[in-house]
């Protein structure tokens, strides 16, 4: 297996979810579930890079990002748990409170 | 061919058509359930490219916690999905082609001729007795010590960030108020009761 074959799985994994975030902009959940995606696709960048220039490194930085992206989810899903409270809706277009 | 190729290719498309189950299944559930087969199947990709503890790292902390909360509030929102999802065929043809161009522009910096196996040879496999748990720990317990710190203050904030945001009981603190320590009289606190004074017995002083 060459590097060009890993880079092209998360080169797809990072497209679809490009086009899942296009295609379901209303959808907090799934805009969230894309960005998780992304994340995934570029750990996999990391995780390849670090396998064939044989430097552990690149590991140590998906671990940050995991860490990163695990407070990330936890932070969204509480926020999006506060605004189905007060706005029992979770469309992205509804969300206008801050608008002048 | 050889099985590190079948096992590649295989969960390659496992990760691929799960990612794509993802963002166009109509259920949210199934979204969340189709999101954890592709987290299992980039963990076996991870493995492949001896990244064993991250792979671990990457069932445990998304499979086991980050992807159980997402099915927890998806379950728990009482929201009509169906409704959220107006405009998906509208923007289906802007979104294929942003993705498909995306998706050339970066393969035209990853082709073959750039990272093929002439140019990036796959290193050797680690010997036996290699251990990648050992070898992260010699890092991130030596050169990279403060941004692990970080890491974890950042998890801190979040653990904080989370149960304030979502606490719904009384936000009742146990302070001072000043105004009712001044407006305390001596009968409150002070009970003077008259009795006779008793003397002391001998051997009972304990």
């Amino acid at each position: 297996m060459s590097l060009t074959h890993y880079l092209v799985v998360s080169a797809i994994l990072f497209s679809i979810s490009v086009i899942g975030i296009v295609i379901n902009r209303k959808n907090v959940i799934t805009l969230l579930m894309c960005i998780e995606l992304m994340l995934l696709a570029v750990n996999t960048n990391f995780i390849a890079f670090s396998r064939y220039l044989d430097d552990a490194t690149g590991q140590i930085f998906v671990f940050f990002i995991l860490t990163v992206a695990a407070a990330e989810a936890a932070i969204g899903l509480a926020i999006l748990v506060v605004l189905f409270r007060t706005h029992r809706n979770i469309d992205v277009a509804d969300l206008k409170g801050l608008k002048g | 061919m050889n099985i590190e190729v079948l096992v590649f290719y295989f969960f390659a498309a496992i990760t691929i058509i799960a990612a794509i189950g993802v963002i166009s299944v109509k259920n949210s559930v199934q979204a969340v359930l189709c999101l954890v087969l592709t987290f299992f199947s980039a963990a076996a990709l991870w493995l492949l490219l001896e990244a064993e503890f991250l792979a671990i790292t990457l069932i445990l902390v998304y499979v086991g916690a980050v992807m159980v909360l997402f099915l927890f509030v998806v379950m728990m929102l009482d929201v009509d999905f169906a409704a959220l999802r107006q405009g998906f065929v509208k923007h289906l043809p802007i979104g294929l082609l942003l993705g498909f161009g995306l998706f050339g522009a970066i393969y035209w910096v990853i082709r073959f001729e750039i990272f093929g196996s002439e140019k990036v040879p796959e290193p050797a496999k680690h010997e036996q007795g290699y251990s990648n748990v050992e070898e992260l720990g010699r890092l991130l317990y030596g050169e990279y010590f403060y941004p692990f710190e970080i890491a974890g203050v950042i998890l801190l904030v979040a653990i904080i960030a989370a149960i304030s945001l979502t606490f719904r009981g009384r936000r009742e603190r146990k302070g001072q108020s000043v105004r009712e320590q001044h407006r305390v009289l001596k009968e409150e606190r002070l009970k003077i009761v008259s009795m006779k004074s008793e003397p002391i017995k001998q051997g009972d002083d304990a």
